[in-house]
């Protein structure tokens, strides 16, 4: 194994640290160059929402306090960098007086277990499926039988999820609806309650792996015709390796490593996606809770849970980046090469 | 001759590749054998269908293509038409290969000691400490030092990667070892090294060998009967000697003359006209647009390989 | 030396030989054709739409409420496909609709694919520090989750058109191209062809037009017709969050509204699945172009089958 090289784990984690930057500084950026001042709005926007005023003149200070409203635009800016960077953004809106992040932190569990099952079983279901559609010798009744596992590529997760609700749940009544758990089950660590929790999460992780799937298998048909193809296939072949040995060492091997890039580009756009699933399904995750908080108005907890969800994303992919080199060896040498 | 002592054989071996335009004939009724401890080389310019042969010896021709009659007889069994499962036991521990693009016949995520072992692994019972100090012997049989065994192989440099495949290819000491222009892509020194090398295990281990090339003069080095192929038919057969001392067939003189020399600078002949296109071969020759000795007789009937004596075969009217 | 000069001979007769039949009309891919025609015909829905029908009746309390489509009982011929609790027709709905949602998505799918050209061929032609910073940027952006962002932007700004909404998707759709442009240049600029004409001191533009573009057509167009549904499914997931200008309506509006009358629980599947359909026959018209696309720029994907 070639290993990390320090230079490689030092790009990797700048890049991290530049992802995280991007993002939240367009999540701060953007609505002050459309000549809105986010902080005013949404003082002014609870205020219409909400007939009391009792902690109404609380909360504007806490607000001036934290946000420092008057200050000029970059020291606004600075602090907010600190925000993100503590993870402390004062109060929420909705439910003053409780911080924003304790909000957040009950659903963080419950997203993050749907995101990895749901990732990672999408991804090998759709290149194990892509990998068997683009190999030359799998078997033809299989090769005609795997295109149909494609059929719900196209449909947005969430509206997937939709008609699982409106058939399984409604109409066949087989599975729960909505929600993380019954009402009826002690949450804990006990039997009933995670059985109760695995059948509550079967509808979300349907609804993303099975239109998620069908892009891994597509982009991994690709990579394994180009793989069967290349010198060392043929090489393997005229080696006379068992069919098995030359498809995992020789193929999936091979091919499955730009796919495995395209699982770290990918992952923004899964958590997108999930945010939309856990609304749908009122998953009790960060997704729903964002819902929640824009329904509310709730301003702290939609810049908390945004910004968080940025930092997991990028940490992800960093996490994939800095596992990378462990299974393509030359990744070090490239690197080296070009910079 | 008895059968036994040809190592290979190919009879009428016809390859068709089916493409929407119709049927290329990428080789047609090739007949060539392989003595034991004989290296044969075949040469022609790149398209000519040298590697096609090469590729359905191995049963490896891929689709559109298809070996469409013939046979390929190894040690007298035929194996156009064996079931994969018996292919795959012939496969290395009879049949191995020297493959062309030495840059990328090794898998380059994988060490060079797995990629030899999976070979040994597929067919012999050789395991552990065995199996190390096999594959450790057959690098240094190829000149490689020892620490090439935990390499990958883009650690080693192109001369290097080909050695590891000759290493690999006589890991089972094969009957016959097909060897698909193993010095091309090489720098010239390199070349030399890699020729040498194969030499050198061949000379050791008594292998046959199918020697492709397209360079005339490394296959005068290093083979013992040549044989010469246009179009996907073959035109001149026979010893190496024979054939640069009297080459009879005119395609072959050319590429004789091709050979640079430094004794005398020859003036570059190029031979006016095009191939014929594949899919639908003229009747008669198939050298007819670039023979510069063609006559009527040569658009009409289509040349059999004729033997001049000692062993030398050509396929042309005017020997006919 | 004479071998050489008859290789490319030979090379020169052989491949016309396998260039001929289905091959000589790549861009006849069956995919791409079919996904053509789907969009072409939702395209067509929302143009004609407005001459058969009456458009106002999109909008609130222009029709009687929770009317079901005319095949059921209790619907009425005036509102075949039913109408919702604010008392919006269905079908007028989707005719305006559709169209406002293609339109979002291709404004911002067309200008993530200028800024994507500009970028990418500046990076890919050009090299070092500036290509070196365009990669870095586009590696970091593309892997920021997007709806994110824009729900936190969104929730801020109150979206006044779908044309505000076009811009705000455009801020994540240029990513995609860039790569894939910069990629594209970089191998195109190896080819023979191309290094022939910068050896002859062709202008650049001329290069990069001539040489260049024809070569990545079909890439540029899958990359479009990928940005537009990416962009589309971004607006819509907004829109169903009911952060989308809420004047229009548009599918994912729609979408928003079923959910929050709870249709689906009360049963009016006539609400909630017309905008869905619309949207994945939408999404899947683009993805056969696409997948079509990717076919005829990579001819090796075309599989097996059809040589075997």
């Amino acid at each position: 194994m070639a290993g990390l090289t320090r230079g490689y784990l030092i790009q990797r984690i700048l890049m991290w640290i530049l992802t995280i930057w991007i993002g939240v500084t367009l999540t701060f950026a953007i609505p002050r160059l459309g000549g809105s001042d986010p902080t005013t709005a949404m003082v002014l926007a609870m205020m219409n929402l909400r007939g009391y005023v009792e902690n109404a003149n609380q909360i504007i200070e806490s607000y001036k306090q934290s946000f420092g409203l008057n200050d000029p635009v970059y020291i606004q800016y600075i602090r907010y960098l600190g925000h993100v960077v503590r993870f402390d953004y004062g109060f929420s809106f909705a439910r003053f007086p409780t911080a924003a992040w304790d909000i957040v932190t009950p659903a963080l569990p419950w997203t993050l277990g749907l995101l990895s099952v749901a990732s990672v079983l999408s991804f090998i279901i759709g290149v194990t499926i892509g990998s068997l559609m683009g190999w030359r010798r799998t078997p033809r009744w299989l090769q005609t039988i795997l295109p149909t596992s494609l059929t719900f590529t196209s449909i947005p997760y969430f509206m997937f999820g939709i008609f699982l609700i409106s058939i399984i749940a409604f109409k066949l009544h087989w599975l729960p609806a909505t929600g993380g758990y019954s009402m009826s089950v002690n949450p804990g660590w006990n039997l009933p309650f995670i059985k109760d929790v695995l059948l509550h999460a079967i509808m979300p992780l349907l609804s993303i792996v099975l239109t998620s799937m069908g892009g891994w298998a597509l982009g991994m048909r690709g990579l394994m015709i180009g793989v069967n193809n290349e010198d060392y296939f043929l090489l393997a072949q005229a080696k006379g390796l068992s069919p098995a040995r030359i498809f995992f060492r020789y193929g999936i091997r091979n091919a499955i490593l730009p796919a495995l890039t395209a699982f770290a580009l990918g992952l923004g756009a899964l958590v997108g996606g999930s945010t939309l699933v856990e609304w749908i399904f009122a998953y009790p995750g960060t997704g729903y809770t964002l819902y929640r908080s824009i329904q509310d108005q709730d301003y702290t907890v939609i810049q908390t849970i945004t910004n968080l969800m940025i930092v997991i994303t990028a940490t992800g992919v960093l996490i994939l980046d800095l596992l990378y080199p462990l299974v393509d060896p030359r990744i070090t040498y490239k690197r080296s090469v070009s910079s | 001759m008895s059968s036994d002592q040809k190592v290979l054989e190919v009879h009428d071996l016809s390859v068709h590749y089916f493409t929407p335009g119709g049927a290329v004939i990428a080789a047609n009724e090739i007949n060539l054998y392989v003595k034991a401890g004989e290296i044969v080389g075949l040469v022609g310019e790149s398209g000519c269908g040298k590697t096609t042969v090469a590729m359905s010896i191995l049963q490896m021709v891929s689709a559109p293509g298809r070996i469409v009659g013939g046979e390929v007889r190894i040690e007298g069994r035929d194996i156009v038409n064996l079931p994969e499962r018996e292919l795959r036991k012939i496969r290395w521990r009879k049949l191995a290969l020297i493959p062309q693009g030495a840059m990328n016949s090794l898998n380059p995520v994988i060490k060079i000691k797995e990629q030899m072992e999976d070979a040994i692994i597929a067919h012999e019972r050789t395991r552990g400490a065995a199996l190390r100090e096999k594959v450790l012997r057959l690098l240094n049989d190829v000149g490689l030092p020892e620490r090439v065994y935990s390499m990958y192989p883009h650690e080693l440099s192109g001369g290097m990667k080909q050695r590891v495949c000759i290493a690999m290819a006589v890991a089972l000491n094969p009957a016959i070892i097909i060897a698909d222009e193993p010095t091309s892509a090489l720098d010239v020194v390199v070349q030399r090294v890699v020729a040498q090398t194969l030499l050198d295990v061949k000379s050791r281990l008594g292998v046959s060998m199918v020697m492709i090339g397209h360079d005339m003069g490394l296959q005068a080095q290093m083979v013992d009967r040549v044989a010469v192929m246009y179009a996907g038919n073959l035109m001149e057969v026979g010893p190496v000697e024979s054939i640069f001392e009297q080459p009879y067939h005119p395609y072959t003189r050319l590429l004789i003359d091709a050979i640079p020399s430094t004794k005398q600078k020859k003036p570059l002949k190029v031979t006016e006209g095009l191939t014929h296109d594949l899919r639908n071969p003229p009747p008669g020759c198939c050298f007819q647009f670039r023979c510069p000795y063609v006559h009527d007789e040569c658009r009409q009937k289509r040349p059999v390989l004729k033997e001049m004596g000692n062993d030398h075969y050509v396929a042309c009217a005017q020997f006919n | 030396m004479a071998a050489v000069a008859s290789n490319s001979s030979a090379q020169l007769t052989q491949t016309p030989a396998r260039r001929t039949g289905v091959r000589d009309m790549p861009w006849l891919n069956a995919k791409f054709v079919a996904g053509s025609i789907v969009i072409l015909l939702t395209l067509l829905f929302g143009l004609l739409g407005p001459l058969f029908w009456n458009t106002d009746l999109a909008y609130t309390a222009s029709s009687p409420l929770n009317l079901p489509p005319a095949w059921v009982e209790g619907g009425s011929p005036d509102h075949p496909l039913g109408t919702e609790s604010n008392g919006r027709d269905m079908l007028a709905q989707l005719i305006v609709g559709i169209p406002a949602s293609l339109k979002v998505g291709v404004v911002a799918a067309s200008i993530g694919m200028a800024v994507g050209i500009l970028l990418g061929s500046t990076a890919g032609y050009v090299g070092g520090w500036p290509d070196h910073i365009i990669r870095t940027i586009t590696d970091s952006v593309i892997t920021i989750p997007s709806l994110m962002v824009l729900i936190a932007i969104a929730a801020y700004v109150s979206m006044p058109d779908t044309t505000a909404m076009a811009l705000i998707l455009a801020l994540f759709a240029w990513p995609g191209p860039t790569r894939l442009i910069r990629s594209q240049v970089l191998t195109l600029r190896e080819r023979g062809y191309v290094r022939m004409a910068l050896l002859s001191n062709v202008p650049t533009l001329e290069i990069m037009l001539v040489e260049m573009v024809p070569n990545m057509l079909p890439w540029l167009a899958a990359s479009l017709t990928g940005g537009i549904s990416g962009a589309i499914l971004g607006e819509t997931g907004l829109e169903a969050l009911g952060l989308g200008p809420t004047r229009v309506p548009s599918l994912g509006m729609i979408i928003n509204y079923a959910l929050n009358s709870t249709a689906l629980v009360r049963g009016m599947v006539w609400w909630w699945l017309p905008p869905i359909i619309a949207l994945v026959v939408i999404f899947t018209g683009f993805f056969l172009m696409t997948i079509g696309l990717d076919e005829i720029a990579n001819p090796r994907l075309r599989g097996y089958s059809n040589v075997k």
